[in-house]
């Protein structure tokens, strides 16, 4: 397999028309739109997890509104950019970053898991427009990444690929081929994130079955590993800078997060991962975001 | 190929059957040869043919015989090692790009082991890939019930959006190898290990999801895949000589079904066995009853290995002792037609 032969210029250049590389000023207020998104969609649906998506919130912010390359409207514009959810799970906040950025009407989210929407519980790529590759099953993205970051390099395409994955889902033993794949490789148009919130369905992870030492793991299957508090835009953006600038390596953000980052209640609490807040809790955790379910589930509505 | 075009597919140096319309009938010495070496070498043309064609691998180049195909391709030839499940999403994500990647492993990894990667990210995304699962089958011989995968069709059937094909010769496993890669969408194609009796030739038509008639006949019709095919033609040979007009139908494709060549045999002969060198339950006897059952309900035999691990020994003696040889469907159809008189 030939060697990424692209320059630094050539990446640059593909991979500038379609980000939109906001600032921190401006993510932040993004973010605090995309958790009551979340919020509000969950107390809409009353099925569906909350931790997760609370805790990848400024990730996925940052890699939607800062880092990719993309054009919504044109979901396979060919010059894109890949992105991948392997936590198919999260979709609450996969179909909030998705709408806020333009791939569907905001109120589509008001339609979560609903038998007339198209916002399947985890990713479909034949009811959404803009999921490229369906997710659901742990473990298998990075391996689904990895073949797009190959046909990028078979055919010299400055495309970048990115790939978010659950801390839990690092017990899946996929995650560790398709880790070697990529450094074997040396796939470094391909960044994975983790979403390194510490909880799990059943638990803490360490307590389920234990992943540390997470970023030594990654390190020597010959990654490059770049850590990072999961919460600081200002430090994502770096991070994403970093994994970008980097040659002759696939990288790997750890995101140190908060599952139920956002809402007191559901902080760092593994009971949130998997269930939405009943109404008045919902209407709580919005209170604390700043807006009410009225509020909030009429500005979606209305676009 | 149909029974409208009977003529065109003799093989060479076959004697003319005088005692039907036979349109494949067996020369007195077969040629044999590998249906994974026609998989390997329709590799090497489609990849001449189209820049989209990759190639992924786990480990095992020659046996699946992509080595053909990463001499004059390096470049579109992707060793996974051995890490199936890797392999089977790293064939999705290319097929999202555009690619049309074929991957080869032995059937038992591919159908079994990374049958949750096809079902959720192959299949549920409906994308391009191809799926190459060799050594299917009893006839695998030495290497034992590990290694001799037998379950492919009921697995790979029973999953929305794949389709499943079963040549039952070189040639045939090119020209689906070809179709494959023409046909949008999933396809897990299905070959063997052995040297196999070679009963079709470069040019006999092979159509995607369609049954051929290889032999005409009216008392009966045996409905079968992969090597089954050449003892379905003895057999029917052997049955001639009692008196026994049997139809020959070649059913490479258990999926998308012919439903309508089904329908048609159970209509015009009274009677179906069908078989297949695979488990009984799910595969082409299930696939051929559940239409038979729905449409035209006729006394059926299923020839297959039933619910039992294979072993060790030489692929004849294994044939032989799973009950998948011209006897075992000449006694199925003595079966068949006592029960086609009563009823």
């Amino acid at each position: 397999m030939t060697p990424n032969t692209l320059s630094a210029n050539d990446l640059a250049a593909g991979h500038a028309r379609g980000r939109l590389a906001w600032s921190a000023e401006r993510l932040t207020p993004k973010a605090l739109e995309i958790r009551r998104d979340i919020i509000t969609l969950l107390a809409k649906a009353q099925t569906g997890h909350s931790g997760g998506p609370l805790s990848s919130t400024e990730l996925g912010t940052v890699l939607f509104f800062n880092e990719l390359n993309v054009d919504p409207a044109n979901p396979t514009w060919p010059e894109r950019d890949f992105w991948h959810f392997s936590i198919g799970h999260v979709t609450p906040v996969i179909y909030s970053l998705m709408a806020e950025r333009g791939y569907f009407p905001l109120k589509d989210l008001m339609k979560f898991r609903a038998f007339d929407g198209h916002a399947q519980g985890h990713p479909s790529k034949h009811d959404t427009p803009g999921i490229e590759v369906s997710a659901g099953s742990l473990g298998q993205g990075l391996s689904v990444c990895c073949g797009v970051a190959m046909a990028a390099r078979i055919d010299r395409h400055p495309r970048r690929v990115y790939c978010v994955m659950g801390d839990g889902e690092q017990q899946e033993g996929q995650i560790w081929e398709a880790s070697m794949f990529a450094a074997h490789y040396r796939l470094d148009n391909l960044c994975g994130i983790i979403d390194y919130n510490r909880k799990q369905i059943d638990g803490d992870v360490q307590d389920i079955m234990g992943i540390k030492p997470l970023a030594d793991k990654w390190r020597s299957f010959n990654w490059n590993v770049i850590e990072c508090p999961g919460h600081d835009i200002p430090e994502l953006l770096k991070a994403f800078a970093s994994a970008r600038e980097h040659r002759g390596h696939p990288s790997v953000i750890l995101a140190h997060t908060v599952m139920g980052q956002g809402v007191s209640y559901m902080a760092d609490d593994y009971h949130w991962h998997g269930k939405p807040p009943k109404m008045d809790q919902a209407e709580t955790a919005l209170a604390e975001l700043g807006t009410s379910y009225a509020e909030w589930s009429a500005r979606l509505l209305a676009n | 190929m149909t029974t409208d075009a009977p003529d065109t597919t003799t093989v060479e140096g076959a004697s003319n059957d005088p005692r039907a319309d036979a349109t494949i009938s067996l020369p007195d010495k077969v040629e044999m040869k590998k249906t994974r070496e026609g998989f390997g070498r329709a590799l090497v043309d489609l990849g001449q043919q189209d820049p989209r064609v990759v190639v992924l691998v786990g480990d095992l180049s020659e046996s699946t015989m992509v080595h053909f195909f990463a001499e004059r391709f390096p470049e579109r030839f992707i060793q996974v090692g051995i890490a199936e499940q890797n392999m089977m999403c790293v064939a999705a994500g290319l097929a999202a790009m555009g690619k049309i990647p074929f991957l080869a492993t032995y059937g038992a990894f591919a159908s079994c082991r990374s049958a949750d990667q096809m079902r959720v990210t192959v299949a549920y995304s409906n994308l391009n890939v191809k799926i190459g699962g060799a050594h299917g089958g009893i006839s695998v011989g030495p290497d034992g019930a590990t290694h001799q995968a037998m379950e492919e069709i009921s697995i790979v059937r029973s999953i929305p959006n794949m389709s499943i094909v079963v040549p039952c010769d070189f040639w045939e496993t090119y020209k689906a190898t070809i179709a494959a890669a023409q046909h949008a969408g999933p396809v897990y194609i299905r070959f063997g290990r052995e040297d196999v009796p070679v009963v079709t030739d470069k040019n006999t038509p092979f159509t995607f999801g369609k049954g051929e008639v290889f032999a005409e006949g009216r008392d009966l019709s045996i409905i079968a895949c992969g090597v089954m095919v050449y003892e379905g033609l003895r057999a029917r040979e052997i049955l001639a000589q009692r008196g026994i007009s049997a139809r020959v139908v070649n059913l490479h494709t258990p999926k998308p079904l012919d439903r309508a060549l089904i329908e048609r045999c159970a209509r015009e002969t009274g009677a179906i066995i069908t078989a297949e060198e695979h488990q009984v339950h799910g595969g082409l006897g299930g696939a051929v009853s559940e239409v038979v059952v729905q449409s035209t309900p006729v006394p059926m035999e299923l020839v297959a290995v039933h619910d039992r691990f294979g072993q060790s020994g030489k692929p004849a003696e294994l044939m032989d002792a799973f009950g998948l040889r011209a006897k075992d469907i000449i006694a199925a159809a003595e079966r068949v037609l006592a029960r086609k008189r009563r009823a």
